[in-house]
């Protein structure tokens, strides 16, 4: 506890006067920087656009309303479509994640030098990219539809399932990897007994998890072409029928809910 | 402890199910199955489609090697940056705005009414993608930078709001008593008990939320909402691959960037 | 007849465990390793089955050296010591039949332990184990269901499934009450003499140490200090293992009395594990 002399009077002070200095040297920066940010952005808005905002909302709502409610009818395709996209691309994700976790985990990978670093490379590529912009890219490759939606999703959530699994490898219990090891169990064997038991209930919570995430992300890959409620979406917007979006949105907002009560409901019963 | 224990010999084991009710498991194991059938079966892929993008697929791969950094360089840069500053403003007014949501959010500080009002605000931003919100501010308020800020704020709010909420939820609520008990003000309440208690794992999720926003600034330029992801389209539109590809890999590198940032600021603050 | 010839191990941080080792334990014996946190006890028994690597010396099992075995071979001669943990160490997401049988893993192939088809010899004897120890009715359950001193029985099962020829024991009661900790060495010490087994026990308390093991070597700053049976312990033989203390109460505790009493005073004091 720092303690200043003032007057003969010992003064509490949380920090001493260097680091105070550098405390507020790091807010004065950091309010630079957003004023600077700022500033740029501003440059590039068209400030009329936005003064006008709130009136083009209203208009846009009330162009909304009322719903056209017969639309629904042809929506369940699509929304069977959007959550086959997440399912499937989910499950590509986790039977891929599995063997990439337990490369990139440091008491698991069989080497430190090599395939880790690779395992590590191909997990925070796999998350950098967004499932959108994968989706683009596999749409430029493969064509539109279900399918590319389907990879991409899959190919966005590899890297978030390897990387919360193996981080739970590597928070494993290690005695019980010693005592089965000690019976003179080979690796595999180890592996099945020791080690998966312990990060099972985790693989399932981090599955149910990302299915809850991707049923919302695949809402919106058809922007691109790749399939989904999306499509609709994107159709509705560019004939500016305004009606069909308002259902749209509801129909997301509710296969959103439900997704993710279902996944509180799955991992409540799994963990 | 001696029991007769050669009546045992010959006595069957079998690993106990994972679910007990037999109808319950097949049940389950049985839908399961017709529903990936009928998901593979209505998922309709356009073989010879998919073949033809096979030379197009590794033409893409090719262009790895070597990305082409330079002849949309001016783009490419201008982009970045854009995604950047984005980022920033609306990681901080996101921030900014969640924590009153959050703390009103919390049931343990607010009253009913202000809670419901906040819970209802956190599920209303966190429900749509930051893609739709994006897609509607551009209606709204024009193409550029400002439709993305506007609409990763809105997702920011969303996402730390929830968090903080629930971290207060979860908070220790004998410190939180004791200094309650010192005769403290509200506010001196929220700074002494509250505060520290939330504050580590708050800074970390907000790192974690700069990451996200980043991620998410490269796709609203999807749908004209400013930041790379304009030019990352362009680039895919006109095949030029290596282009794209120069993109993606800066992507990652400023993603690993700012992981390891984060994880080192993080363990600094703990 | 297991010996250890100067054995050394360092670890990488440069602390020497194990200063040189010379130890022999003949057929059937049941040695007590005491000594204090950090005398290199858990290190010893880790580096006779190799969970730890010697740096030097070597570690021979009925004249077959371990200390020079390729992983295979060690794996087939792991099969032969049998291990009890401190904290039980059970896979606490399998059921008990299943850490039982998890000793036999070094005997049959990986599909079969993947599909948790053992040979119904290891099933039978599995259920003997738990039946001798008094847990026949708990073997689907879950590990981590049980209570401190069923999962050390547990433990012991799995160890002795094994069918080895000497237990590794480390500290075997250092997360049990009394009562139970008595329990689990007597019955440790039983099995031992069933089954003409030799052991080297880890353990702490001085006490349990006199009260069930024929013979007790003090281990302290990875040298061997004391080596001889449990009544030469003696308040200047403990202080030269542990340091200054008054070591008289400790040791007067131990008579026949206590040992043949099942401890009833006990019972209360601990409450239940």
């Amino acid at each position: 506890m720092p303690l200043d002399v003032k007057d003969g009077l010992k003064v509490w002070q949380r920090r001493d006067r260097n680091s105070q200095l550098a405390i507020w040297a790091v807010q004065f920066a950091a309010v630079a920087i957003f004023v600077y940010c700022w500033q740029l952005i501003s440059d590039k808005t068209i400030w009329m656009f936005v003064t006008d905002a709130p009136r083009q909302a209203a208009d846009m709502a009330s162009r909304m309303m009322p719903p056209k409610w017969d639309y629904l009818s042809t929506l369940w395709i699509p929304v069977w479509d959007t959550i086959a996209i997440a399912t499937l691309g989910t499950l590509m994700a986790i039977v891929m994640a599995f063997p990439i976790a337990f490369l990139a985990a440091r008491n698991t990978t069989p080497s430190k030098t090599f395939i880790r670093p690779i395992a590590l490379f191909i997990i925070v590529s796999s998350r950098s990219i967004n499932s959108l912009l994968w989706a683009l890219m596999l749409v430029t490759v493969i064509g539109p539809g279900v399918f590319a939606g389907v990879l991409a999703i899959g190919f966005r959530s590899i890297g978030f399932c390897a990387k919360l699994l193996y981080e739970a490898i590597e928070e494993i219990d290690e005695t019980q990897v010693e005592a089965i090891t000690a019976t003179g169990a080979n690796g595999p064997q180890i592996l099945n007994y020791g080690i998966v038991p312990q990060i099972l209930p985790a693989f399932a919570g981090i599955s149910v998890f990302r299915w809850d995430i991707n049923i919302r992300e695949s809402t919106v890959l058809g922007l691109v072409g790749a399939g989904g409620i999306g499509l609709q979406l994107n159709a509705s917007i560019n004939t500016v029928t305004w009606t069909q979006v308002s259902v749209i949105l509801l129909v997301i907002l509710g296969t959103v809910i439900v997704s993710e009560w279902v996944s509180a409901k799955v991992r409540h019963a799994i963990i | 402890m001696s029991h007769p224990t050669d009546s045992l010999t010959g006595r069957r084991w079998k690993r106990p199910p994972f679910i007990a009710s037999p109808l319950l498991r097949w049940g389950l194991a049985v839908g399961a199955a017709i529903y990936l059938a009928v998901a593979f079966g209505t998922m309709e892929v356009n073989w010879s489609r998919v073949a033809d993008g096979l030379p197009r697929a590794q033409r893409f791969l090719a262009s790895f090697f070597p990305p082409d950094f330079t002849s949309r360089a001016e783009d490419i840069f201008d982009g970045i940056l854009e995604s950047l500053w984005m980022t920033v403003i609306s990681t901080v007014v996101g921030i900014a705005i969640s924590i009153p949501v959050g703390l009103g959010a919390a049931r343990n500080l607010a009253p009913r009414p202000v809670y419901l009002f906040s819970r209802a605000v956190l599920a209303v931003s966190r429900t749509f993608p930051e893609i739709i919100l994006a897609l509607f501010a551009v209606k709204l308020f024009g193409f550029g930078p400002f439709a993305g800020f506007l609409a990763l704020s809105i997702g920011t709010i969303g996402f730390y709001g929830k968090l903080l909420a629930e971290d207060i939820e979860d908070m220790d609520p004998v410190q939180a008593e004791a200094v309650k008990a010192t005769g403290s003000s509200w506010f001196q309440w929220l700074n002494y008990a509250v505060q520290p208690q939330v504050m580590p794992r708050m800074i970390g999720l907000g790192m974690y939320r700069f990451d996200i926003n980043f991620r998410e600034s490269a796709v609203v330029g999807i749908v004209g909402g400013g930041g790379i992801g304009a030019t990352l389209l362009t680039s895919f539109d006109r095949y030029e691959f290596d282009s794209s590809a120069a993109i993606l890999l800066i992507i990652i590198g400023i993603v690993m960037v700012v992981e390891y940032s984060s994880g080192y600021i993080r363990r600094w603050v703990q | 007849m297991l010996r250890l010839d100067t054995l050394v191990k360092q670890y990488k941080t440069g602390d020497l465990a194990l200063k040189g080792i010379d130890l022999e334990i003949p057929d059937g014996q049941v040695m007590a390793l005491i000594g204090p946190s950090g005398a290199g006890k858990s290190t010893l028994i880790r580096c006779v089955n190799r969970l730890v690597e010697p740096t030097s010396g070597k570690v021979s099992l009925n004249d077959m050296e371990l200390t020079t075995l390729s992983q295979g071979r060690l794996r087939k001669a792991r099969r032969r010591m049998g291990m009890i943990f401190q904290e039980y160490a059970l896979v606490e997401r399998l059921t008990v039949m299943e850490n039982v049988l998890s000793g036999r893993l070094g005997y049959v192939s990986f599909w079969r332990s993947y599909f948790r088809k053992f040979p119904q010899s290891d099933i039978d004897e599995a259920f003997r184990l738990l039946a001798r120890v008094g847990l026949d009715h708990m073997a689907d359950k879950r590990a981590d269901e049980l209570s401190g001193g069923q999962r050390q029985r547990v433990g012991i099962c799995r160890a002795l499934i094994q069918d080895p020829e000497l237990l590794l024991v480390d500290e075997p009661t250092a997360s049990l009450d009394p009562k139970t900790s008595r329990q689990i060495m007597r019955l440790i010490r039983e099995l031992c003499a069933e089954r003409k087994l030799s052991a080297i026990i880890n353990i702490h308390d001085v006490l349990l140490a006199q009260m069930f093991a024929e013979r007790i070597v003090g281990l302290q700053l990875g040298e061997i200090v004391y080596d001889g049976p449990p009544d030469g312990l003696t308040p200047d033989v403990l202080t030269q293992i542990y340091g200054e203390e008054d070591w008289e109460a400790t040791i007067e505790t131990v008579d026949e009395e206590e040992l043949e009493d099942d401890l009833v005073g006990e019972e209360t004091a601990a409450g239940s594990d």
